[in-house]
């Protein structure tokens, strides 16, 4: 009696047919992203290797995630900002109970949660983060020039995800189903977009990050 | 099989219980301007308990802090209803249950005396034929038995 | 069932029903549907002047689980009491009249009452385009007599998440094509008391309502009464404060469960489901499915056999299939690679042809 009209029905339709459709086109989309990024690899190089390249490689990986004295001292906003709301994102999609449930669901491994209700400060401060980067993003004259549609795009979807969650779990939509389907809906829309756009980068920055300390590693440069 | 009572569930005393919901207080001031109104106009009001999130420790604390009063009664109507004044004169505590295990509804009644304790109007219909039926039986009875 | 000239109060009053104990109803009926206090003289009054209404009881695909829960409840109880406020004229299953003399009552009933009488519905029924074989009474199909009896019907109800939802029977693959009664009915006055099998107080509730005030409650977009549904399992559940906290039982006997933790993780539906067990409960106020450490099953809300296994977490999406998310992710590698093979190929193949081109030879293409 169900129709994708009514609240229940949105929510089984996002948890069932289209919840498929969306980790498909993630997996798919994906994967052909690494696979092509990996197999093309890089111009071969016929030097003779100065230097290792895996230490190298693995110290950028570590010395580029960490916000650098000179980048801070030019954008301490990007930095501070940028580093709360990944960390918050990342705790909330990681060590959130229900989401550990759906990960051991899909994937058969599970690791411990945070509380609830520390779970819900940080996506709290997620969320007021992430809407002072549209804020500066809008405000600065230079980023608002180099802004495209696509940056705007990955925002809205991400700032989507964390919003329905923060309302569902806090139930500040009514009635629940709804709230839940919404927010499926737009982790969804998040999984289908991550391969094709710059969300990529959740997967290809520590191998880009890597590939610079090996290339320079390589050279005997340091980096 | 062993009886249910062996199996070993102890449930913890609920976060909201040990402490209690914070909602006895706000209670306790409505019952006061509850109270304010009888004295003025005389006019009454019942407050249903099962309205607010109301905790045992809540419950504990209200009637605590009422006490308890002179008159105790208890109707037999559609299971038990337990009616108790509280130390508070005009402030009434009244059990509806439908056995003595499960509870309807918990008001607090403010006002001379609870509706339900008084004769009920609809009754007294009854209440001639009752005793006139009792009447002449008794006296149908009188010569033989005294 | 001749008292039905008389008012509800005059027929108590027949059966030795007191003015306390009605007063006493109507207390716990306003309590449980969150009216205030202060409108009980006047849903007294109103209800004593009412008159019992008709009521014409309908079992299609059901159980009979709905009609014990009404009935078979502590004596002498208030579900007890709405029974004697109604004039329940037929019944199949708790009618003493059997086979033709009972299709009788039922027909006569609807002649007499005609415009004025309620319609209540337990079990789903194969829709107009089913096999009406599947389910037939006295030899006319479900469809045809719900039809028939909804025309003089003054309002429906729909008691149970079959006749609600469609329930079990409508659940995939449907094999009898079962419908639910709101699918059918568009133009009568219609509530839904889901459940399975509903809480027995919900039922009397509505009836008191519907006769104290003469019109049905208010209703959920389902057409559930929002006083017992208006809020979730999860909203009244006495564990909230352990998912509050994070501290969930992982299995049922665990230190969790014995603790009586939260049962989120063993597939606890109470954030989704909105029902009344929380605060009525069940058996006489004894207990109810989370205190009795079960995970909520979502009995009252629309396709609930659907909608995944009882005991996968809520978050879990329902067929989820990790060899599908393989093959996808396989098939992605696929694509990647032969395109970057392409991609290789069309560079050695620039490489190759690639010639040799003067400063002045490029300067005249400009
Ligand atoms: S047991 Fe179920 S309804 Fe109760 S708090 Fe946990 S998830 Fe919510």
């Amino acid at each position: 009696m169900t129709a994708l009209t009514d609240p229940m029905g949105f929510l089984l339709f996002t948890k069932g047919p289209l919840f498929n459709i969306a980790i498909a086109i993630f997996a798919l989309g994906l994967l052909a992203r690494l696979a092509e990024i990996l197999l093309l690899g890089r111009r071969p190089n016929f030097a003779e290797p100065r230097a290792g390249e895996w230490l190298p490689g693995l110290r950028t990986v570590v010395t580029r995630t960490l916000p650098d004295p000179g980048t801070f001292k030019r954008a301490p906003f990007n930095v501070v900002t940028g580093l709360i709301w990944h960390i918050g994102f990342l705790v909330a999609l990681l060590l959130f109970i229900p989401h550990i449930e759906l990960i051991k669901g899909l994937f058969g491994v599970s690791w411990p949660g945070l509380p609830n209700p520390f779970v819900d400060l940080v996506t709290a401060v997620t969320l007021v983060a992430l809407a002072a980067t549209l804020v500066h993003r809008l405000n600065h004259p230079v980023k608002k020039r180099l802004s495209t549609v696509e940056d705007y795009l990955v925002w809205t979807v991400t700032f989507l995800v964390v919003l329905t969650g923060y309302l569902a779990y806090n139930r500040l939509i009514n009635p629940y189903p709804l709230a839940l389907g919404l927010h499926i809906l737009s982790a969804e829309l998040f999984l289908i977009i991550l391969p094709f756009t710059k969300l990529t980068h959740i997967f290809t920055a520590f191998i880009a990050r890597w590939y610079n300390g090996a290339s320079f590693g390589r050279r005997g440069v340091q980096s | 099989m062993p009886a249910l009572s062996s199996i070993p569930v102890r449930v913890q005393t609920m976060p909201c219980g040990t402490t209690d919901c914070g909602n006895a207080v706000p209670i306790l001031h409505e019952v006061r301007h509850a109270l304010e109104r009888l004295i003025a106009t005389g006019e009454g009001t019942q407050i249903d308990l099962n309205a607010i999130p109301f905790g045992p420790e809540d419950e504990a604390h209200l009637l605590a802090v009422l006490g308890v009063g002179e008159v105790r009664a208890t109707i037999d109507a559609l299971g038990p209803t337990h009616v108790q004044e509280t130390a508070i004169p005009g402030v009434w505590l009244i059990d509806y249950r439908i056995t003595e295990d499960q509870r309807l509804a918990l008001h607090l009644d403010i006002g001379d005396i609870p509706e339900i304790l008084r004769t009920q109007r609809q009754d007294l219909d009854t209440a001639l034929t009752t005793l006139d039926a009792r009447l002449t039986s008794a006296q149908d009875r009188a010569p033989f038995e005294y | 069932m001749t008292a039905k000239k008389h008012s509800v109060g005059e027929h108590l009053r027949d059966q030795g029903v007191s003015r306390r104990a009605f007063l006493k109803f109507c207390t716990a009926s306003a309590s449980l549907m969150a009216l205030p206090p202060g409108l009980i003289p006047a849903m007294a009054a109103a209800l004593e002047q009412a008159r019992r209404p008709s009521v014409i009881w309908l079992s299609f695909q059901e159980c009979t689980g709905c009609t014990e829960s009404l009935t078979r409840s502590h004596a002498p109880t208030v579900e007890d009491l709405i029974l004697e406020m109604i004039s329940l004229d037929y019944h199949h299953t708790l009618q003493a009249a059997a086979g033709e003399a009972a299709e009788a009552a039922r027909e006569q009933a609807m002649k007499d009452n005609f415009g004025n009488y309620l319609l209540i519905v337990d079990g789903s029924l194969p829709g107009p385009d089913a096999n009406p074989g599947y389910s037939t009474i006295a030899g006319v199909s479900n469809y045809a007599m719900l039809m028939e009896a909804v025309e003089g019907a003054a309002a429906v109800i729909a008691v149970g998440t079959c006749a609600a939802f469609g329930g079990l029977p409508e659940a995939a693959p449907n094999p009898t094509g079962a419908v639910a009664v709101m699918d059918l009915i568009k133009d009568k006055p219609l509530v839904n008391v889901s459940g399975c099998p509903p809480v027995p107080m919900v039922i009397s509730g509505v009836l008191a309502h519907y006769l104290a005030f003469g019109r049905l409650p208010e209703l959920d977009e389902y057409h559930r009464p929002l006083a017992f549904f208006g809020q979730s399992i999860h909203d009244r559940c006495y564990r909230r404060p352990f998912y509050d906290k994070g501290l969930f039982a992982e299995t049922f006997d665990d230190e969790g469960a014995r603790a009586g933790w939260c049962l989120y993780r063993l597939g606890c539906k109470g954030p989704s489901t909105y029902n009344a067990c929380a605060t009525m409960r069940w058996n006489a106020g004894t207990s109810w499915p989370i205190e009795a450490g079960h995970p909520c099953l979502g009995c009252s809300e629309p396709r609930f056999w659907d909608a995944g296994s009882f005991y996968a977490p809520l978050s879990v999406p329902t067929d989820l299939s990790s060899t599908q998310v393989l093959t996808a992710g396989a098939a992605g590698a696929l694509v990647g690679g032969t395109v970057a093979t392409l991609a290789r190929r069309t560079v050695e193949t620039a490489a190759a042809s690639r010639q040799p081109v003067t400063a002045d030879e490029l300067e005249q293409t400009l």
